[in-house]
């Protein structure tokens, strides 16, 4: 197998269908180690690795300090809004001082779309991308990628349903690219507010009926509604939403076959997915977590063993 | 460029016959040793290992695993390439057992010296063995030696010692290629 042929991972679209296979084959090694009695190895030892955080996070954050101390790198954290961002410093500023300190790697998340691509041009740490405003979140995509994989065998040939928020969404566009990249069947789902106008020209379906994506799909990803990035009111209530786009019991019993159910958290319970779908044998959320462990660990693994 | 060859089919068998008896007068009928081969070469040799242990002990259920141990090797970083990880299966924990790792060709001993490491993290063997079917004699980086051994050879640093299996590469075959300069 080739080997991984990027520096930085700044999004999906930059890397190949061998890099997200080596990332997955490297995943399946690291989800050996975890699941062990001893969950470290001693690779990254002499790797220093800062998190910075523009933006709020708990499972990215949590995930990729678990994957960075199972891998024995040292980590610092770093998160806005306790910083000197808030007095004025520039984004290069930021991130030069922190590597002035001698730090290898910078996870970063953002809320300015690009940012990463622009950081990688001005630094010389090697940069991964946790989250870029409403552009890529790449990490989320490889272990949701991975997790179809695990449960259905393969991605190629699979239809997959992205479904609800996709205009706010990194992780639907992120997902497209990855399972596009792999051979899946890619549909979006949602109010037309909350669809892109132009998101066919990706070769994604498009459908706006709930039960027609759910009948069609292998696996639907639920998505959240991003309240926090909507400056305007894309449907007229929550409520609405909930009656037309939410996944329940009712619904999901109403299918010709099982499908997978998937969700990239944080849920919001009632909304976009009712707590029985959520908790149900149908719901692959712990294991997305859970795999979200081994797919950072194999992505920093392979970025750091390039040096 | 030149290649010597050193061991061929026969003699293989041979070889491996003999280092299962050596492996069964230690460690009788296996009921508390497990044999660990390292990936990605050594498991060839491992897999007829364990096959021809388990006919001549008659017994199905020897514990056998392969080890990967691109997460400790000391190059990591270091070196040009990119080190990319090999399977690993080891479905039982070595706590207690006794442990014969088995790899094709011994060299400078930093392949053994990341497996114990390696195999420490699956718990604390009682004891730990090497076998390797070629050693090459004084060259090592570390105070590693082997407790079976197939054939030593005395090589010079710029040699390769290339190991052919009928499964990796349709036949079996040790030969040693010297770049004459």
């Amino acid at each position: 197998m080739d080997i991984f042929s990027q520096r930085h991972l700044l999004g999906i679209k930059n890397i190949t269908e061998n890099d997200i296979e080596l990332v997955f084959d490297t995943a399946d090694n690291f989800k050996t180690v975890i699941n062990r009695p001893i969950k470290k190895v001693p690779s990254l030892r002499d790797v220093t690795v800062a998190n910075i955080f523009f933006e709020n996070s708990t499972r990215t954050r949590i995930s990729f300090e678990l994957a960075q101390k199972r891998l024995s790198a040292d980590v610092v954290n770093f998160s806005a809004a306790a910083s000197s961002v808030t007095k004025g410093e520039t984004l290069i500023d930021t991130v030069k001082n922190i590597l002035a300190m001698k730090v290898d790697m910078v996870v970063m998340r953002h809320p300015a779309p690009g940012a990463h691509i622009f950081l990688s041009k001005h630094i010389d740490a090697q940069i991964i991308n946790a989250g870029d405003g409403t552009h890529e979140h790449p990490t989320q995509a490889l272990l949701d990628a991975y997790s179809i994989r695990e449960k259905l065998g393969s991605v190629k040939g699979k239809k997959i349903a992205i479904i609800g928020d996709i205009t706010h969404s990194r992780v639907a566009l992120s997902n497209i690219f990855c399972l596009q990249k792999l051979g899946a069947e890619v549909m979006v789902c949602g109010p037309a507010t909350l669809i892109p106008k132009y998101i066919s020209s990706l070769g994604v379906k498009v459908e706006y009926d709930l039960m027609k994506a759910l009948n069609w799909c292998d696996a639907a990803n639920m998505l959240r509604i991003q309240l926090e990035r909507q400056d305007i009111k894309y449907f007229p209530s929550l409520r609405e939403y909930s009656m037309l786009y939410g996944l329940d019991k009712e619904r999901l019993d109403a299918l010709e076959k099982d499908i997978l159910i998937m969700h990239p958290g944080p849920i919001n319970r009632g909304v976009e997915i009712t707590s029985d779908v959520a908790d149900s044998k149908h719901s692959i959320i712990l294991d997305q977590v859970e795999n979200g462990v081994a797919i950072r660990m194999a992505v920093m693994y392979l970025l750091a063993g390039q040096n | 460029m030149n290649s010597k060859k050193v061991i061929e089919k026969k003699q293989l068998e041979i070889i491996i016959d003999r280092l299962c008896y050596e492996l069964i007068e230690n460690h009788g009928d296996f009921s508390n040793t497990a044999i660990i081969g390292l990936q990605p070469r050594g498991i060839y040799l491992s897999r007829r290992i364990h096959d021809r242990i388990s006919e001549i002990v008659k017994r199905k259920n020897i514990l056998y695993g392969e080890l990967d141990i691109s997460f400790y090797r000391d190059d990591f970083r270091r070196g040009k390439e990119q080190i990319i990880p090999s399977e690993m299966n080891i479905d039982f924990t070595v706590q207690d057992k006794k442990i014969v790792i088995v790899d094709d060709v011994l060299y400078t001993g930093r392949s053994i010296r990341a497996a114990l490491d390696a195999l420490t993290d699956f718990g604390r063997p009682v004891k730990v063995e090497l076998l390797v079917l070629v050693d090459r004699r004084y060259s090592r980086h570390l105070p590693i030696q082997p407790d079976y051994v197939g054939i030593s050879v005395d090589t010079r640093a710029n040699d390769k010692v290339k190991v052919e299996w009928k499964e990796n590469a349709k036949q079996d075959l040790v030969h040693i290629i010297t770049n004459s300069k």
